[in-house]
């Protein structure tokens, strides 16, 4: 194989307007939390109701999510610009992958208490 | 009569095993405003010492240089403005020829690849293709470009991915070929961009914007080509 400069993969507005997206969510989801907090009786049970509620769940596991994709466009980017090798970069994509589908998992089995 | 000291990066590859800094001490006369004015002097102190410069008034774009850490042209940066010693160094990022003299390949290849041209098959009228003032207004702050490459080495994705990404003045000419209304071919000029590594280096870091000798600002050009994708996505 001749050793060419390919560019031109076609997903680089896609992965951009992900990261600014899901960078909204969890701002949004920041700012409700801390007026939650501010409202919301201190100690467990403060944060007990505030859980039992399946709305606040739903907006927890949304922005894990968001928070998942946004670093997988960051961590991705930083592969990108530092490691050369294609063959180590695939492996450390598969790696961050392999990461952070597991972080979805568990964050699945915490925010619903499976 | 005021010395101003001078610490300079010096290499010639065919004689030194690698690069070192040398110390100038030059006497400042009522004519040497300019930093060119002082290294023109310099030059015919020590005749080895290589620099580019053609124009000396901010035109042609060839004396680019770092200058106390920053990049601008010596011959419109003010001798008065620099601390001292006052290190001259090549602009980062491309391989160095000699002494202040880098080689430019990489930085012209990514300016080629935008193809700096206006494509318009459409056959030409009798006199001249006319745009409204309005149309013509939104070229300025585009078309200055001198193509000194002072953004494009200051710009750490520059520097990590010059062979891949085009770095802010190639950027900023794209936008200018986008933006003109007598250009034919937009969709594939984003086509062209649409690439994580092309376009989508850029993280608003603008350097490219704090060194611009011209004032010019590729951070916003680049944004502008960003919301043209969104809006031709969306």
């Amino acid at each position: 194989m001749v050793n060419r400069i390919v560019v031109g993969a076609h997903y680089g507005l896609r992965d951009w307007l992900v990261q600014r997206a899901t960078a909204v969510i969890m701002l949004a989801y920041t700012l409700a939390l801390v007026l939650f907090l501010l409202v919301m009786p201190s100690g467990f049970a403060g944060w007990k109701a505030l859980f039992a509620c399946s709305w606040v769940r739903l907006l927890t596991q949304v922005t894990l999510l968001a928070l998942l994709l946004h670093a997988w466009v960051g961590v991705r980017d930083i592969w990108m610009d530092y490691v050369k090798p294609v063959g180590v970069r695939l492996v450390l994509h598969v790696l961050t992958i392999l990461w952070l589908v597991s972080c979805f998992i568990y964050s699945v089995k915490v925010v619903w208490g499976l | 009569m005021k010395k101003m000291r001078f610490s300079i990066y010096r290499y010639n590859p065919e004689t030194d095993a690698k690069p070192y800094m040398q110390d100038y001490e030059v006497e400042i006369g009522p004519k040497d405003i300019k930093l060119l004015d002082v290294l023109t002097k310099l030059k015919a102190m020590d005749d080895t010492l290589s620099f580019r410069r053609s124009c000396r008034e901010g035109i042609c774009g060839s004396d680019g240089m770092n200058i106390n850490g920053k990049n601008g042209l010596a011959c419109l940066t003010d001798v008065a403005s620099l601390s001292e010693p006052v290190a001259l160094r090549p602009l980062p990022g491309l391989p160095i020829v000699r002494d202040l003299i880098v080689d430019m390949t990489q930085f012209f290849k990514q300016y080629h690849s935008i193809k700096p041209y206006v494509v318009n098959n459409t056959p030409a009228p009798e006199r001249e293709r006319l745009q409204s003032p309005e149309d013509r207004k939104e070229l300025d702050g585009l078309y200055e470009c001198i193509l000194c490459a002072c953004c494009s080495t200051s710009c750490p994705s520059f520097w990590w991915n010059p062979d891949k990404f085009v770095g802010p003045a190639g950027l900023l000419a794209a936008y200018r070929f986008i933006a003109d209304t007598r250009d034919e071919i937009t969709s594939e000029r984003l086509d062209n961009l649409e690439d994580p590594y092309r376009l989508f280096r850029c993280h608003t870091i603008m350097n490219c914007v704090d060194v611009c000798p011209k004032h010019l600002n590729p951070t916003r050009a680049i944004g502008k080509i960003k919301d043209l994708m969104v809006k031709r996505a969306v």
